[in-house]
């Protein structure tokens, strides 16, 4: 408990100056509510179902398009280190698509598939695809040839030394592809929101900020800080659980 | 001769695709609003190259990717090796970069924009936002990462503490410094970008938005590929700056990509 009191207390500092900046009236409430009327606003909030909903179907569309992009990421990434004519066909499309910056396709994803749920989720399936393929790719095709070579001579077929060897010694390579992703995931969820959206958490941001509910503004902000917080966190949590036979 | 043929193969599927693309809009299958030909999308970047429009909106998010990107590379460069020298320093701001770090800052941008307006301050410093943890991590970690001999030796000869930063500190980090920058750049241009249409400031990015407002689908798709231009020069062109830094060390001239 003192332990976590110690690393958290910087926190407690900034936040007890924001506070103070706020009601000493250095700078206008109005840009800067003073953090308890924030926490105020956001304790209103948490009685609202209304929040819930919106939280509830951002998250929903950040998990399908990032385990959409997951499923045919490491299936390409896999694929394209595995067989020659694949990575030659299309390993030069993926070359040529990785430097886009995602945040492009947010108008494009809109024209096709409309104001709701589908455009985000194309958009964050499309944005995450990339960084998990090339990432698998590097990772399947940097296994070691003797891992192969031992589970041949022991009796695995093609598709057994596929999954059970050349897939899980690439994992923390696939887990490095995941974090760009899940990073990626929150921003084009969040962007395309503010943008353009009829329900989620960034469309709260967008009407709060334009309703000038700043207060309610500032705490759904917070709230896109903490569900990215606790991402990590779970991230965190599942990659030492994937990567426990490491020391 | 074996460069010019790798390129030749690898631009085969490219081209595939490009015929395809035009095959599709042009059976009709699609409505050109959802999948306008290519040769009509490359007859706007055409006609945008001959306006000036083209010129001048990638002159100006350029600019405004680069100049946030630049401020994050300063700050961020900084706060890392701070960190890893000084202890107190490092036991203020870890905390502030490990909640930081997962935090989508775009999320920010109209606490921003409440505070700095509709304009490039706040593109600029959304852009600055979004690198900034990633470069500061980083960087800690090459900094911290230095190998304690070569500080106690050099410390033994009587290098002051300028010295040591400058002439061990500085170049064992580099490395891992010039990795964050290079991951933190498409974080900049999305940022970048995402403002633009947020703000309404022109650039791309505002273009881009505007062709879809008006339901401009050939416009939508030029702007698409004039922004994945824009992208690889960027992104090319830190690679090339990240080899020439380092043709001193090993990775270096193994070539690393991004």
């Amino acid at each position: 408990m003192a332990r976590f009191a110690a690393t958290y207390a910087p926190l407690a500092i900034l936040a007890l100056l924001w506070e103070l900046v706020s009601r000493s009236g250095v700078v206008s409430q109005y840009a800067l509510p003073p953090l308890s009327t924030i926490l105020a606003a956001w304790g209103d909030l948490l009685a609202d179902p209304d929040y819930y909903r919106n939280i509830v179907a951002s998250v929903l569309r950040g998990l399908a398009g990032l385990s959409a992009a997951l499923v045919l990421g490491i299936a390409l990434g896999t694929s394209m280190a595995t067989w020659r004519s694949v990575n030659l066909t299309i390993g030069p499309i993926v070359q040529l698509f990785y430097p886009l910056p995602k945040s492009a396709l947010i108008p494009l994803t809109i024209i096709w598939f409309g104001i709701g749920d589908s455009s985000k989720v194309f958009l964050i399936f499309l944005g995450c695809f990339l960084p998990i393929s090339t990432a698998t790719f590097n990772g399947v095709r940097g296994v070691e040839r003797t891992l192969i070579w031992s589970a041949a001579s022991l009796g695995a077929n093609g598709w057994a030394r596929l999954r059970d060897v050349a897939v899980m010694a690439a994992i923390p390579d696939i887990l490095a592809g995941v974090r760009t992703a899940l990073a990626l995931t929150f921003v084009l969820l969040v962007s395309s929101e503010l943008l353009i959206s009829n329900e989620g958490i960034g469309f709260l941001i967008r009407i709060y900020g334009d309703g000038s509910q700043y207060p309610k503004m500032f705490a759904c902000t917070f709230t896109v800080m903490l569900l990215g917080f606790l991402a990590d966190r779970c991230f965190r949590r599942l990659s030492g659980h994937l990567l426990r036979w490491r020391t | 001769m074996t460069g010019l043929r790798s390129f030749a193969v690898s631009l085969a599927p490219v081209l595939v695709l490009i015929a395809m693309w035009e095959g599709v809009a042009r059976s009709g299958l699609l409505t050109p609003f959802l999948l306008p030909a290519f040769s009509v999308v490359i007859g706007r970047i055409w006609e945008d190259l001959l306006s000036g429009s083209l010129a001048s909106a990638m002159a100006l998010t350029t600019a405004r990717a680069l100049s946030g990107f630049s401020i994050a590379a300063v700050l961020g460069v900084s706060l890392g090796i701070v960190m890893a020298v000084s202890g107190a320093m490092r036991w203020f701001f870890d905390p502030i970069v490990s909640v930081g770090f997962p935090t989508p800052k775009i999320a920010f941008l109209p606490i921003i924009v409440l505070w700095l307006g509709l304009n490039d301050a706040s593109v600029v410093a959304i852009t600055a936002l979004s690198p900034f943890f990633i470069i500061a991590i980083n960087s800690h970690a090459g900094a911290s990462g230095v190998d304690k001999q070569l500080l106690w030796a050099a410390r033994s000869l009587g290098s002051k503490p300028g010295e040591l930063m400058r002439e061990i500190i500085l170049p064992a980090a580099t490395p891992q410094i010039l990795t964050g920058l290079q991951i933190a750049l498409p974080t900049a241009m999305i940022a970048t970008l995402v403002s633009e249409m947020l703000t309404g400031v022109g650039g791309l990015g505002g273009q881009l938005l505007d062709a879809q407002r008006y339901a401009d689908s050939p416009g939508l798709f030029a702007g698409v590929v004039e922004i994945a231009f824009v992208g690889t020069v960027l992104i090319r062109g830190v690679a090339f700056g990240r080899r020439r830094l380092l043709c001193w060390h090993s990775e270096g001239r193994a070539g690393a990509t991004a």
